[in-house]
């Protein structure tokens, strides 16, 4: 039943990607960033869609069951506020220069921001560079977590084949706008699917108040942040969802609205998106400590998929693992699809054409760089070792890290490309440091106190923002007459 | 009252749910609210009033100079 339901989904998912290459204008500007046309609704669930991993819905609930309900605060309710403020203050406004400027990657914004080819390919390294264990956590962990959801009938490297062909033929084929079309139907079926298992479940577990009240009686520090999560980690883990500003698929999807206005609803919504993909994961987390009492952290990371095998096998198993390939997807998709177009942008074009490369020639460049990157992600992701899990928690600290020259690009005139510089330069130093210095502790922060790694590489980021800027000479009238045409006016 | 000062207020009260999330006060506490965790519950009311405040935002405080007409993107030059 569980391998029929995810040959449907997969079918389904393959009929819209591939349809929507009908609406394919053959422009190079609708197939990295869908010819700038997506209106509110589709813009919401896209940008959420490719903002959501699996871990929103198995990583959460395994995480849920170690540490109790303190997880919602400190990855779900942050993110509600600190995306959409993100969005309003960052994004809208990048749109409005990219569709000035008509830029499609953000690499290009931040070369004629600053002036610097130097800069641009510095970025471009730490953005692929930041990237790419995400693009192979998405592959192996969809392959181990489909092995288990359909009970060992899918071994692992035939699930992470099935996940890159797939994107790869509607990412391939249809480009933005299949990506952006599946998407949409991915975070449908993504949410519904996380309020399903919760009703089925606690129905199975006589209601919420009685399954509560059974982890109350065995497990009170679940319902309480307690000794799990310190108060700091709280207040320092904030910090993470600003990594939103410098995720190059984000930043490519934002310039994929038709008008700022688009914007708006997403803004609205977002975090009742995240409370709805949350709070069921969450709480069928805490609730499996009744049932599963004495799990390590790696079996808890299936969690999710044993409580719907103990309280609701069959179709719900099969939807779990529908649900599980469109988390992956949704994301990865995105991945992919932004890698593909800086290096074809920022690569080919730029150095190879000096910009002066036809359409035809950008769209053809563009798939053939998607295909190489999924087999090259594929073969990598057979190879690699499975503590590449471990890094793809620091690369968010290393986004976000980078905030500071996403803000400053946009509001901060006196900013120089060499602010720019000593801030990446000093996020790479202290975040290698970092790495170097937690990687045996999942939970580490500095000295044990809860401070996160990332509070202390944002401080310096930004001191060396200012610094490095202040120190160098300005920038010239012409280019902020371009980047701040009111200003200038 | 003004736009500016409007906007200046919602951008106040996004401080204040920053502040708000660091929920000193129910760290501790196990009551349940409508079957959830109180330290649950208030961070699901917490994601509604940051809907609402966002919601307000984007209508009272929304930046006058965000749209780009298509001329005027076609004037700068596409790449």
């Amino acid at each position: 039943m569980t391998l029929a339901i995810i040959i449907a989904y997969t079918a389904i998912v393959l009929v819209i990607g591939l349809f929507s290459h009908r609406f394919f204008l053959g422009t190079s500007e609708d197939y990295f960033v869908a010819a700038r046309t997506l209106g509110p609704f589709i813009l919401l669930v896209s940008l959420f869609g490719a903002n959501m991993t699996a871990f929103a819905l198995l990583g959460s609930s395994g995480e849920a069951y170690m540490e109790g309900i303190g997880v919602f605060a400190l990855m779900a309710s942050s993110s509600a506020l600190v995306i959409p403020v993100v969005f309003f203050f960052i994004g809208t406004r990048i749109w409005a220069l990219g569709k000035r400027r008509g830029y499609l990657t953000p690499v290009q914004f931040f070369r004629e921001r600053w002036g610097s080819d130097g800069l641009g390919l510095l970025l471009f390294v730490v953005q692929i560079g930041l990237l790419i264990p995400y693009l192979l956590i998405g592959v192996m962990g969809g392959g181990t977590t489909l092995t288990q959801v359909t009970d060992g009938q899918v071994p692992d490297w035939v699930g992470g084949a099935l996940i890159c062909a797939v994107v790869l033929a509607y990412v391939t084929y249809g480009g933005m706008r299949g990506t952006i079309w599946v998407n949409v139907f991915q975070t449908m079926v993504l949410l519904g699917l996380g309020f399903i298992a919760f009703w089925v479940i606690v129905g199975k577990l006589g209601g919420l108040q009685a399954a509560m009240a059974r982890v109350a009686a065995a497990h009170p520090d679940m319902l309480v942040r307690g000794e799990h999560i310190k108060p700091l980690q709280l207040l320092t883990y904030t910090f993470i969802p600003l990594s939103v500003g410098m995720f190059p698929h984000m930043f490519i999807h934002w310039l994929t609205a038709k008008d700022a206005a688009s914007f708006r609803p997403t803004l609205a919504f977002y975090p009742l998106c995240i409370a709805v993909v949350w709070v069921p994961s969450v709480v069928l987390g805490v609730l499996a400590r009744a049932d599963f009492p004495d799990l390590g952290a790696g079996a808890a990371n299936s969690i999710l998929v044993k409580m719907i095998g103990r309280n609701a096998p069959g179709v719900l198993a099969g939807l779990l693992a529908a649900g599980v390939f469109a988390a992956i997807m949704n994301s990865f998709d995105s991945q992919v699809h932004s890698v593909g177009t800086m290096f074809t942008q920022d690569i080919v074009r730029h150095y190879g054409f000096h910009d002066r490369m036809s359409e035809r020639t950008q769209i053809l460049v563009g798939r053939l760089f998607i295909v190489a990157i999924l087999i090259a992600t594929y073969l990598l992701s057979r190879v690699t070792s499975r503590s590449i899990f471990k890094l793809g928690v620091w690369c968010f600290t290393g986004f976000a890290a980078l905030f500071p020259v996403v803000v400053a690009a946009v509001f901060w005139k006196r900013s120089t490309k060499w602010g720019a510089v000593a801030s990446t330069a000093s996020t790479i130093g202290l975040w290698v440091y970092f790495v170097v210095h937690g990687w045996k502790d999942p939970d580490y922060t500095l000295a044990g106190t809860g401070i996160m790694p990332v509070a202390v590489i944002l401080l310096v980021s930004t001191a060396a923002m200012i610094l490095g800027s202040l120190l160098t000479r300005p920038p010239d009238a012409a280019t902020l007459a371009k980047f701040f045409p009111r200003d200038a006016a | 009252m003004r736009k500016h000062t409007r906007s200046w207020l919602l951008y106040a009260a996004l401080a204040g749910l920053y502040l708000l999330h660091n929920d000193l006060w129910l760290w501790n506490d196990p009551a349940l609210v409508l079957g959830l965790p109180v330290g649950l519950a208030y961070h699901v009311a917490f994601c509604v009033a940051t809907a609402v405040v966002l919601t307000l935002l984007v209508i009272y405080a929304w930046p006058d100079d965000l749209e780009v007409p298509d001329a005027e993107a076609r004037r700068e030059g596409r790449r």
